[in-house]
């Protein structure tokens, strides 16, 4: 069993931990195991002519010398070989965090496999592909069969955002997915939860019941006012752990249904600009602050949507605002990653609320948005397709993106 | 035949490129021997830090025009495999005087570099796993021997503690005080369940020899010893899950049909001992005892030169330190001071027969490249 995790109190006087990264360098073939990683999967090459499971990456099959390897996923069992707990690392990064467990792995597919080893792992144990702190995909072993606190392991840690003992910030409280956002990280155990709103000057629906959670503090967001972003990130960005940035604004539209660019400058205000006022302000404080004790800043989250992908032209001018937020995470992630602060993307098909009526099912319901949003932070996955329809949309873009385009504008 | 041992002698750091190490290496070569630099017509090299230089580059570096040349990269498997390529050639009239040199230099940082930068499957499948480096994938190794095998930290110390006995006499040896199974059983882990003295000190250094024909070597009037077999062999037993046995499992009754000659022939055994489990692993392999036997085997003999089974007679890189690939040619520069009485205070006595082995290149999670050679020293 893992031990708790307890927050302490930091010693103001003693030195903050500065962001190191793990080992970053991958060949381009080793990078279809972080492009797997990216969306929870656990994948390895395997060879189309003969089937072999490939691992280490590589570029011709080692048993037929076929180049047509395929990123499979694999079972995920194995045996555990031998074991070693580091004492002494070549890293900054591990020589911060030792000692350091490592397993042997015979995979039930096939190869050996050195990998992270969970404290309690014994013989049997399954894998599973994360994305380490540098961004890039580790092979770790765990248990069996789960245990409660699997998430609590001191070096499974290192490579997720589990929110737990954490302060996260929820950009905006009003609608129903922030709700639910804010109670899904309230039971994962958050520290703190800051939950932004727009008009500070009325009620919204929910507002109490948010109130009367214990870890939440309302505070005044919009994040169409550069002067108030500042003002709240001066209070609270060298605290916030992760941010979730949910704020957005949705009509429906395409061009030429509707005069005028007003609705598509109010998208880009919130879902494009929004983002931009965001990370311009919270974004320096969370990267010096990327490997604070075990509490670190951690994580930004975006909630974009699947038509941020291939535009839905009934969404037109949304999806197009949704396509520049993309975009501009992607610019995001790539700031972050030297501080290993995680950028994870969220992209939702039709979210069941009032600007997806027409829409018809399956949508997915806020509270199974927000689990999802919690499931990605502690799983250490950083694109994150929830509902049936965002499955579907990415099996179709990536499968051939301008069939994908057609289809949408029939 | 060999001749001519020389060594620059070892340093902990070095501001100084590999090329030094190297052109060290041959002007003591040419000191020894007495040859001029024009007569050196073949020349083989190994070094990881020589990068982004080879063999040929050095060649421009140092003035030489060999009419053979080759560059071997293979880590432990360097100097077995250097021999094995510069007789043939020598044999095949291909070079009269090949020099096989080994050095690396090793800068503040270069050791940690050298890891990162290892091999495509370490970058990828092994680095970012603590950046244990080599320690790692043996901690494994050793791991599983000690379960599969009964084997005990007594074990492998009583060989550390034997080795640094020997190196206490090899004046070129870095570690200089005694060792004693206490403070090996004491010192603190390094990638469980090695610790401290399990582990080889990376250092610069340099090691060559010559080959030459039986008549150039008199007419040159330096001691040699003689080539009696020799093995090699890459990636063998690739689906074992761990790494228990090496090539020489598969080639060793070749090796000692070319010798004439079997295991209890030997006088003494040069192992490649990065760390101690690999000497077990080659006892094992060659002959000297059956598979698993090896902890048994520890526990019969005694490994100091004047034990009743010599054993890395120099100290081994253990307690020499490891200068890179130089450390491939430590056994052999040694087999060929023993088998020609040039030992001093460590000397086998009445060697007549000798073992090298070598073993190299952990590309991934074990280590690829063996071989070995059964040298004699001549009448």
């Amino acid at each position: 069993m893992s031990e708790p995790i307890r927050a302490k109190r930091k010693n103001p006087v003693l030195r903050t931990r500065l962001p190191t990264l793990p080992p970053a360098a991958r060949s381009r073939a080793a990078l279809g195991l972080t492009a797997a990683a990216a969306l929870g999967r656990f994948e390895l090459q395997q060879c189309r002519d003969c089937g072999a499971v490939q691992y280490p990456p590589r570029e011709a099959c080692q048993k037929c010398l076929s180049i047509l390897l395929d990123w499979k996923p694999q079972p995920e069992g194995g045996e555990l070989l031998a074991q070693t707990v580091l004492h002494h690392s070549n890293d900054l990064f591990f020589r911060e965090r030792l000692p350091w467990r490592l397993g042997l792995v015979r995979l039930d597919c096939g190869p050996i496999v050195v990998a992270h080893l969970h404290e309690s792992a014994t013989q049997r144990v399954r894998v599973r592909a994360a994305l380490d702190r540098a961004g890039q995909a580790v092979i770790a072993a765990l248990p069996d069969k789960e245990g409660s606190d699997m998430a609590d392991d001191r070096q499974l840690r290192e490579f997720t955002c589990d929110p737990k003992q954490r302060k996260v910030l929820v950009s905006d409280g009003k609608t129903a997915l922030g709700q639910a956002l804010v109670k899904e990280m309230a039971s994962a155990k958050a520290e703190l939860i800051w939950v932004g709103y727009a008009e500070p000057w009325k009620k919204f629906a929910g507002f109490d019941e948010l109130a009367q959670i214990p870890q939440v503090t309302l505070v005044p967001l919009d994040v169409t006012d550069s002067k108030n972003v500042r003002e709240l990130a001066a209070e609270i960005a060298g605290k916030v752990d992760i941010v979730v940035n949910n704020a957005e604004h949705h009509r429906t539209a395409g061009i030429s249904a509707r005069q005028g660019v007003e609705t598509a400058r109010a998208e880009m205000d919130v879902n494009y600009f929004g983002l931009l006022r965001l990370a311009q302000e919270f974004g320096p404080a969370m990267r010096s602050r990327g490997a604070d004790g075990r509490a670190s800043a951690v994580a930004w989250v975006n909630v974009l949507s699947i038509y941020a992908l291939a535009n839905f032209p009934p969404h037109g001018t949304f999806s197009a605002s949704k396509a520049a937020a993309h975009s501009l995470a992607q610019c995001l992630r790539a700031e972050m990653r030297p501080a290993g602060v995680r950028v994870v993307n969220v992209f939702p098909g039709p979210i069941d609320d009032e600007w997806s009526q027409l829409l018809p099912p399956p949508k997915v319901a806020p509270a199974a948005l927000a689990r999802a949003v919690v499931s990605a932070l502690r799983d250490g996955v950083e694109d994150v397709y929830p509902g049936d329809v965002a499955q579907e949309w990415l099996a179709r873009w990536r499968d051939n993106p301008k069939a994908l385009e057609r289809e949408l504008s029939a | 035949m060999l001749a001519v041992p020389v060594t620059v002698p070892y340093v902990r750091y070095s501001i100084r490129a590999a090329h030094w190490w190297l052109a060290r290496a041959l002007s003591l070569l040419l000191k020894e021997s007495g040859l001029g630099k024009d007569e050196i017509d073949g020349l083989t090299v190994s070094s990881f830090t020589l990068a982004p230089d080879t063999a040929i580059g050095l060649t421009q570096h140092l003035g030489l025009s060999p009419r053979w040349l080759d560059h071997i990269p293979l880590g432990g498997a360097s100097g077995v495999v250097a021999l094995r390529r510069a007789a043939r050639a020598v044999q095949a009239g291909d070079a009269d005087v090949v020099a096989c040199i080994a050095a690396d230099t090793n800068h503040v940082d270069s050791f940690r570099l050298t890891l990162a930068n290892f091999s495509q499957f370490a970058r990828d499948a092994v680095y970012p796993y603590g950046a244990g480096g080599p320690n790692a994938s043996f901690a494994f190794l050793t791991a599983y021997y000690m379960r599969q095998h009964g084997a005990t930290r007594d074990d492998f110390g009583k060989l550390c503690v034997a080795q640094r006995a020997n190196a206490l006499k090899y004046p070129h040896a870095l570690f200089k005080k005694p060792l004693t199974l206490e403070e090996y059983l004491s010192a603190r882990p390094i990638a469980e369940p090695l610790h401290l003295f399990d582990c080889v000190m990376p250092c610069a250094g340099a090691e060559a020899f010559l080959v030459l024909s039986e008549e150039r070597a008199r007419a040159l009037g330096v001691q040699y010893v003689r080539l009696k077999g020799t093995i090699e062999r890459h990636n063998a037993f690739a689906s074992d899950p761990v790494q228990m046995r090496a090539g020489w499992a598969l080639d060793r009754d070749d090796l000692y049909r070319q010798a004439g000659a079997a295991p209890q022939d030997m006088d003494f055994v040069e192992t490649y001992d990065d760390y101690p489990v690999i000497s077990l692993m080659q006892l094992e392999d060659l002959g000297f005892c059956g598979k698993g036997e090896g902890p048994a085997f520890v526990r019969r003999h005694t490994f100091t030169h004047d034990g009743s089974f010599p054993l890395n007679t120099s100290g081994g890189q253990l307690s020499v330190g490891q200068a890179g690939a130089a450390g491939g040619f430590l056994g052999m520069v040694e087999a060929i001071r023993q088998l020609t009485g040039a030992a001093g205070g460590r000397q086998v006595e009445g060697a007549k027969l000798g073992l090298v082995s070598g073993f190299g290149m952990i590309n991934y999670d074990r280590g690829l490249g063996s071989g070995a050679v059964v040298l004699e020293k001549a009448q």
